[in-house]
């Protein structure tokens, strides 16, 4: 094994392991300079590949590093640190350790050279992105991350047919530009897309991510969706479906969003909305465009942390999370308040603001591909980003109607990770340039000409006054939203409840007739059947995915 | 109590008039400042404003029609 640099993700990894050990001043020390320490050996590391390791007949690259990559890496090391300084007095060690782990993993999926290595990082991601939703040990978040694994585990399964085919055909593990073009690379694009959040299994992101504890949430939404998006930017460059999945996922995530009533949920319908636009750019695949997906990436991962951390600490110190209980909070919570808002504009894109410097070099990438069609929706989606994210969040939870509630600002720690993501959002937006030299390709590009800021400006403020025209239609309600979870959280468990109620009768049946036998004894009870027929179908599934990968070598 | 400032009626109303006072404004700029129209339909006087607001009515309405056939009690899934 030749490594000798330091590896960013394996040294959150491996601090994630210790996080536990730790307690009090210590453990805030300990998280807060661990990421400083990634994101200054990323900047320190030179432009190629390192940290071989053999592996069978395999030799994995675990470090390569170009522009794309250390974009990412620096991305997540911030939001590690801020995500930890928002928490570090008040979260749970052992969300704490396995937000690291998932972190690490991230990264480490990030500077992966080859498809192994690549997966192996990518399932460690699932595992401990589960733990942390588990973390908030409540019913619902148990049962929310049961169904998250589930899903990802699939995409897994379907990643690792892809990969192995893939590799069986080239001989190559490298990770490189692919074209979808066969089986193999079909099942790569899908196993990627399924973490982006892309149809049909969209639902797995709304479902889970708001099931986490207030700052479980904020580390969620930025490590998952993010990451495939990285590696549809550098595996699927200029893949046109992706165009059109994006647009899907743009207008899904912007009508879920403007129905439901959870101010989290809310958010998570956000992210599929902004994973959306950096599809779009990574689908029309022009050096601007795909810029633009990167740097969307980068800039999104902020403001919708800030986001989450604005309503993180509603939910900290009110213990509610809806839109009907909440209202009226800008009166005690001024600090909140104001970092939501700031996220909230910069995810509308408002001059200024870190959005409006990085999405409308996807929408000027339409326009130089003269897609009027494309540029046209993209716009409508700028209008509605506005719309479910910019006001019905800060409206809902901060104005609208007095609840009555009057907590206070968040302690100290949390005030600061809001107040410090909310001066980097507005610091890329006035200093563009800090973002653009970090870019893959070289940015030609000026966002703020007199005619962009003008037209920007009449597209929100015209949607902002449609917001509050239709207010009578946007009444909160509380209801939520069906979905294609619908399919295995009430289909499946109606059919197999039916199932088991037949099984039942039949082993009522069947003792009668054999009740010599002794066979009852394994038929004891319904929980026993249940069981061995959960197992029963498990055992068909794994042989069935096993005969599947066989097929396709 | 105090009541907050953006709860009284007189700074609800203000709100308002300055809302509408630099929405016009944003409009008012077109004839000052040369757009640069790539499409066609772009060139049209206050096109950016017209479609922020009408693609905005669209999926408000959209969303609301969507919602009597997904909505559901929010204890739907405990059940």
């Amino acid at each position: 094994m030749t490594c000798s640099l330091f590896h960013p993700g394996l040294l959150l990894i491996l601090s994630g392991l210790l996080i536990s050990f730790l307690h009090g001043t210590k453990r805030t020390v300990f998280v807060l300079l661990i990421p400083c320490l990634a994101l200054a050996s990323v900047w320190n590391m030179p432009f190629g590949s390192a940290c071989s390791v053999q592996y069978l007949d395999y030799e994995l690259t675990l470090i390569k590093l170009d522009a794309l990559s250390r974009l990412f890496i620096t991305v997540f090391s911030i939001t590690v640190f801020t995500g930890s300084l928002f928490c570090c007095k008040q979260a749970k060690s052992k969300e704490l350790a396995a937000a690291f782990i998932y972190a690490g993993g991230a990264m480490s999926v990030v500077l992966a050279g080859d498809l192994i290595s690549l997966f192996v990082f990518w399932e460690l991601m699932a595992l401990a992105s589960t733990l942390v939703i588990w973390s908030a040990q409540t019913t619902n978040s148990q049962r929310a991350g049961m169904r998250y694994i589930v899903i990802h585990l699939l995409g897994g399964v379907i990643l690792m047919c892809g990969i192995t085919a893939h590799v069986n055909a080239t001989g190559s593990i490298l990770f490189t530009a692919m074209q979808a073009d066969s089986i193999a690379t079909w099942l790569i694009l899908c196993g990627f897309l399924l973490n982006a959040g892309a149809p049909p299994l969209t639902a797995w992101l709304a479902d889970a991510y708001p099931e986490a504890s207030f700052s479980g949430t904020v580390f969620l939404s930025a490590f998952t969706t993010k990451t495939a998006v990285y590696v549809l930017l550098r595996g699927f460059p200029g893949t046109e479906l992706l165009v059109y999945i994006g647009l899907f996922m743009i207008f899904y995530g912007i009508i879920y969003a403007l129905l439901e009533n959870d101010m989290r949920r809310i958010l998570a319908y956000s992210i599929i909305n902004q994973v959306g636009f950096m599809l779009c750019g990574i689908g029309i695949g022009t050096e601007m465009a795909l810029n633009g997906a990167a740097a969307h990436a980068f800039t999104h991962i902020i403001y919708k942390a800030l986001l989450l951390m604005s309503a993180g600490s509603v939910l900290y110190m009110t213990g509610k999370r809806k839109c009907t209980d909440l209202g009226g909070l800008v009166q005690s919570m001024p600090v909140t308040t104001v970092c939501g808002i700031i996220g909230a504009l910069a995810i509308s894109s408002f001059p200024l603001t870190s959005g409006f410097v990085s999405k409308s070099m996807v929408t000027q990438a339409s326009v130089d591909e003269h897609l009027l069609w494309i540029w046209l929706l993209l716009q409508a989606a700028s209008a509605g980003v506005f719309l479910h994210a910019g006001i019905k969040f800060p409206w809902f939870v901060f104005f609208q109607k007095d609840s009555g509630l009057r907590p206070d600002d968040p302690p100290l720690n949390m005030q600061m990770g809001m107040i410090f993501f909310a001066v980097i959002c507005v610091l890329l937006g006035v200093f563009p340039n800090m973002l653009y030299f970090m870019l893959p390709y070289d940015v030609n590009y000026e966002p703020y000409t007199a005619a962009h800021v003008v037209t920007q400006l009449q597209l929100l403020l015209f949607s902002g006054l449609a917001f509050f025209v239709m207010l009578p239609l946007m009444k909160r309600t509380l209801t939520l939203s069906l979905d294609f979870d619908w399919f295995y959280r009430k289909l499946v468990p109606v059919i197999s409840n039916q199932l088991f109620h037949y099984l039942v009768q039949f082993e009522k049946v069947f003792k009668q007739g054999f009740s010599d036998l002794k066979l009852s004894h394994y038929l004891d009870n319904k929980l026993n059947i249940q069981l061995s027929v959960g197992m029963g179908m498990s055992m068909i599934m794994v042989v069935f995915v096993i005969s599947l990968s066989y097929l396709l070598l | 109590m105090k009541q907050n400032w953006f709860y009284k009626e007189t700074s609800i109303k203000k709100l308002w008039i300055g809302a509408i006072v630099i929405l016009a404004l944003t409009v008012i700029a077109e004839i000052v400042i040369v757009l640069h129209p790539h499409f066609k339909i772009e060139a049209l006087f206050s096109f950016h404003a017209l479609f922020g607001f009408f693609s905005c009515v669209v999926m408000v309405v959209f969303a609301k029609l969507l919602g009597f056939l997904v909505k559901r009690k929010d204890d739907y899934y405990d059940l």
